[in-house]
């Protein structure tokens, strides 16, 4: 009996996953800033506006002038903040960012080179192992500021993203069942003939809407909660350990339509030669990241106790009972 | 209705209509179709496209009676000037801006087609409350509200026009509403 695992035999070339990850990199951080743009110029059409366009060909410019304006900033610290820990804060999120990149699948095995950072043999589980260390820096951030309002920002995101990491796993728990692997390649691949978001809609649903918690995205953007809380755990961050915070932000957006991408919408797969695989896997990521700009552009925030109820009474539920039905499925047939 | 409130001998109360409670299941259900609603409505705005005038470069139009900065007028014909100094417009100023020394016109050097003319002819336009008294006041019509807005200056001295400015014709800048527009 095989292992629903990734091969642990294919080996590279070190100097050719260097590359691969530097390509990644570049990339994601190409994009990064031009996410930034869409979103802000999106929002401003949804609400009969021009969002930024003045910095630039059509306001392309803009986050170069933005993360120059946050680098130009005093790197503040309050007295009573702590200070190892502080710096911590921003930076965890980001290395849990760039670690989550690495399991994105861009691509088959082509000409020996796998067009993926690396297949880990226990696939999405790493995904989710990475992802929590995101919650540390939170936590840390807002703790080790020493304001009331950075800790209260800290302990309902920390509430609000354990909540939304159990749904999540259910989630991905039908489709794992489906692709017989953990691996993402694997479950690629299995999803030749039909893209898992069809037999596993309530999956993808769930997944999503626990994917706009994680990300802290609207309707469930509570730890930040500008109105609120004045952002939360970010109250007292200032200059670029913001900015990384905002950056992370966009960071996790893309990580987790990438692993809704590969896990849902069939990945790499698309009509076409094989060296499209790359851009039909960044076309249905991006194609997520319009949705979750729909979405900030169309729901308000949610109460917490709103939060609570639907992630504990509805999508814990609900995805238990995907799992169940997709067992029994899966079994029988 | 008159069977609950029996005091009430017509029907004007209104009875309010209430949604469904909110939470549980249905709650949940109806909650997701609403969101669905709000997408589609977001969606519709995108579509529309955006309605900035993006006011540099892109003016909006004014109406024919908006009171902008002012003007004095000449003859056409005779080329003389239409205001013979007789500071109506002054003292109807409810701001105290307008500043008018009157002067006797020489035969032979006529300026206005009056006995008199103004000599200085000054408005005080960072005084200016733009009421547009002075232009009812004025008997000849020789002084009357432009449509110019873009007024701001660095230095509040450059607000003090002179009877050349105002004669002046404006450069255009603000563009006319059209009718029934």
């Amino acid at each position: 009996m095989t292992l629903p695992i990734a091969d642990t035999q294919f080996v590279e070339a070190t100097w050719i996953m260097v590359v691969k990850s530097l390509v990644i990199f570049g990339v994601i951080f190409g994009i990064l800033p031009l996410m930034t743009v869409l979103e802000r110029k999106l929002i401003g059409r949804f609400q009969h506006r021009y969002g930024p366009n003045r910095v630039g060909p059509f306001g392309l410019m803009q986050p170069l002038a933005d993360v120059g304006k946050l680098l130009s900033k005093e790197a503040f610290r309050p007295a009573n903040a702590i200070p190892t820990l502080f710096i911590l804060g921003p930076l965890l999120p980001v290395l849990s960012g760039v670690l989550a990149l690495a399991i994105l699948p861009w691509g088959d095995v082509q000409d020996g080179v796998g067009l993926y950072g690396i297949d880990v043999p226990i696939g999405i589980l790493y995904f989710f192992a990475v992802g929590s260390i995101a919650f540390y820096g939170l936590l840390l951030g807002g703790w080790s500021s020493g304001s009331k309002y950075s800790l209260l920002g800290a302990m309902r995101g920390a509430a609000q993203l354990i909540s939304y990491e159990v749904s999540m796993g259910l989630a991905l728990l039908g489709v794992i069942m489906m692709g017989g692997s953990l691996s993402l390649v694997d479950i690629v691949h299995a999803q030749g003939e039909l893209w898992f978001i069809f037999p596993q809609f309530v999956g993808f649903l769930i997944f999503m809407l626990a994917g706009f918690a994680e990300t802290n995205r609207t309707p469930f953007d509570m730890p930040e909660a500008d109105a609120e809380l004045v952002q939360g755990f970010m109250t007292e961050y200032g200059g670029m350990r913001f900015g990384s915070f905002l950056l992370v932000e966009y960071m996790e957006i893309l990580v987790v339509s990438g692993v809704a991408a590969a896990m849902f919408l069939g990945g790499w797969m698309g009509p076409g030669p094989s060296f499209l695989d790359p851009i039909w896997m960044l076309a249905k990521m991006l194609g997520l990241v319009l949705v979750f700009i729909w979405v900030r552009a169309t729901l308000p925030r949610l109460r917490y106790d709103q939060l609570m109820s639907l992630g504990w009474k509805i999508l814990l539920p609900v995805a238990t009972l995907n799992v169940l039905v997709t067992a029994v499925l899966v079994v029988t047939t | 209705m008159s069977g609950e409130f029996p005091y009430l001998k017509d029907d004007s109360v209104v009875e309010v209509q209430r949604g469904p409670e909110p939470g549980g299941v249905g709650g949940a259900y109806r909650a997701f179709g609403e969101t669905l609603r709000g997408l589609k409505t977001t969606m519709a705005r995108l579509i529309e496209g955006p309605m900035t005038i993006e006011y540099p470069e892109e003016k909006t139009p004014v109406y024919p009676r908006f009171r902008g900065r002012h003007k004095l007028h000449k003859f056409e014909d005779t080329g003389l000037e239409k205001c013979v100094g007789c500071s109506l417009c002054a003292a109807a100023c409810p701001a105290d801006c307008i500043r008018v020394v009157a002067a006797e016109n020489i035969p032979g050097e006529r300026v206005s087609a009056g006995e008199r003319f103004a000599a200085i002819y000054e408005i005080n336009l960072s005084r200016c409350i733009f009421c547009g008294y002075c232009e009812i006041a004025c008997p000849f019509d020789a002084i009357t509200m432009g449509h110019d807005y873009e007024m701001a200056d660095y230095d509040r001295t450059n607000l003090i026009f002179t009877k050349e400015m105002l004669l002046a014709e404006p450069i255009e800048r603000t563009p006319l509403r059209a009718e029934g527009e």
